[in-house]
């Protein structure tokens, strides 16, 4: 990926043909599996008023000639949810999506999203369905599905600290990193979540099997993003979400999708706040999307799924941008 | 001083952490779907030549460096100093022994070398990639052995040793590799 521009090489795809060729199957075998499941696939707008709020996601604003400005999404989920509210169906989508600044052996700014919503799922549930689409992408592969293992977020934490999250400090965490001779970034400061973000990375999540799924469950309620929020076993409130990773490499997200319109206008507040501090800007809140979830949604699970990822370990990429026809430096 | 954003970072940028110029070695950009953004990175520190890993947070900025990598011609070594010259303005720099690095070994008069100074002060001297050297001493040459791949040690007139070849006889100049150390041919 690190071609100069202008190389002489500059001109030629980042991908190899065998590879657009892999995507192509990978696209045909989405569609199979969502046929087979009678889900519906939507387009949504690319280009729109609103956008995520989550401070660590950076959206591209692009001008008309006008100077009418609008976002492009970084993902298609509110229009999504808002179809949801409108026709109560399962749909799915691959969508070019846009973040800015992510960029990297295993980022690039512009990427495919396979994302889905199965109506009266779980977050649980739609695991089975996630398995049900890579056990038909794998035999269509020729590839055999990889060992699944499902870890709770708070056991992963425990395995690497001997301490429950919910009693965890940012002293405790930049004390585990002393201990292991790792480096800790000073500007983490009193951010919790930046802190378990970092040591999940280095202590947990690349320590996994490269041969093995993992679905990461129950997240901290700090890290609900768009999830519910309920109660374990224990009495302690968790995100009902969902990381799946192949070996260490992030390939999906799902939740058990937040239905409560007042609570999700409160978090768009809180991330807005959240972006204030940061020095960021802030993000006009999505009234249709408010509005639909006002409506009603129907109860249901959604989730996202790079595609790049996903072919990166079917064809055993290295980086992400052999996936890509041209990967963002040559774009 | 300027600064650098983390999303600026790529190998060789020059920065200063704990009050030390270090180089960028290797960088890599790390996030969760949902989350925060690091930039892992390997830093090498431009005075002790240690590569240390360093995480920072994505948007964090560093200062940059006060180091420049400037052509000078080099004039003589006096045992504890070398001298170069900048064959532009005539200024004349002297680098210590720790400076120098391996650089000496392969140095004749007048090379041209490139010289790392931090706040103007010689901090590496890298010698030309490429050296073209006379050989003091070695092993007599085995004739017509040119295939079986055996090699000997040669004292170099900068003093280097290198490995070469059996059949290369003591007197002849050859071709070195700075940045490995190895033979790479002869000189007719």
């Amino acid at each position: 990926m690190n071609n100069p521009c202008g190389a002489a090489d500059a001109w030629m795809p980042s991908a190899a043909l065998a590879t657009l060729e892999s995507m192509a199957l990978l696209r045909c075998c989405v569609h199979e599996h969502m046929q087979n499941n009678q889900v519906l696939e939507v387009v949504t707008p690319a280009l729109s008023q609103s956008t995520a709020t989550d401070p660590h996601i950076h959206s591209y604003q692009v001008s008309s000639d006008g100077g009418h400005l609008s976002y492009l999404h970084t993902s298609p989920e509110f229009p999504m949810k808002r179809l949801l509210a409108a026709y109560q169906r399962d749909i799915y989508q691959m969508a070019t999506v846009f973040r800015d600044g992510e960029m990297g052996r295993r980022h690039n700014p512009e990427f495919s999203l396979l994302e889905w919503y199965r109506v009266g799922f779980d977050h649980t549930a739609l695991t089975q369905d996630v398995l049900d689409l890579l056990t038909l992408i794998c035999q269509k592969f020729n590839l055999t599905l990889p060992a699944v293992n499902f870890l709770r977020y708070k056991d992963a934490v425990a395995s690497c600290c001997g301490t429950s999250v919910g009693q965890l400090s940012v002293d405790q965490i930049e004390k585990l990193f002393k201990q292991q001779n790792r480096s800790y970034p000073q500007s983490i400061g009193t951010d919790i979540d930046a802190a378990l973000d970092l040591m999940m990375d280095e202590f947990v999540i690349s320590k996994f099997p490269a041969d093995q799924l993992t679905f990461l469950v129950d997240y901290p309620a700090s890290q609900c993003a768009l999830a519910k929020v309920a109660n374990d076993e224990q009495g302690m409130p968790v995100a009902q979400r969902f990381e799946l990773y192949w070996g260490s490499l992030e390939l999906a997200n799902g939740f058990n999708e937040l239905l409560d319109s007042a609570e999700q206008r409160k978090r768009f507040e809180a991330d807005n706040i959240k972006r204030e501090l940061m020095g960021l800007n802030t993000i006009p809140v999505d009234e249709n999307f408010l509005q639909a979830l006002k409506q009603g949604m129907p109860a249901c699970a959604g989730v996202a799924l790079g595609l790049e990822r996903l072919l990166m370990r079917l064809c055993n990429l290295s980086e992400i941008g052999e996936a890509l026809a041209f990967s963002s430096d040559r774009a | 001083m300027a600064n650098y954003s983390t999303n600026e970072f790529k190998g060789g940028l020059k920065i200063m952490l704990d009050g030390d110029p270090h180089s960028i070695v290797e960088n890599e950009f790390v996030k969760p779907g949902k989350g925060q953004a690091f930039t892992r990175t390997k830093v090498r520190n431009l005075k002790t030549g240690r590569t240390v890993e360093r995480t920072f947070k994505s948007g964090e900025t560093v200062e940059s460096a006060d180091v420049m990598d400037t052509e000078m011609q080099f004039l003589y070594s006096d045992g504890e100093h070398w001298h170069f010259m900048d064959p532009s303005s005539y200024e004349q720099l002297a680098a210590d022994k720790t400076a120098m690095g391996n650089a000496h070994l392969y140095l004749k008069e007048e090379a041209i070398c490139e010289v790392t100074l931090y706040n103007g002060q010689p901090l590496a001297v890298t010698p030309p990639n490429f050296v073209e050297l006379v050989i003091t001493e070695t092993d007599p040459g085995v004739r017509g052995d040119t295939a079986t791949g055996g090699n000997k040690p040669a004292y170099m007139e900068t003093g280097a040793v290198v490995k070469v070849p059996l059949f290369i006889e003591e007197g002849e100049v050859i071709k070195v590799d700075t940045r490995s150390g190895d033979y790479v041919s002869r000189v007719k």
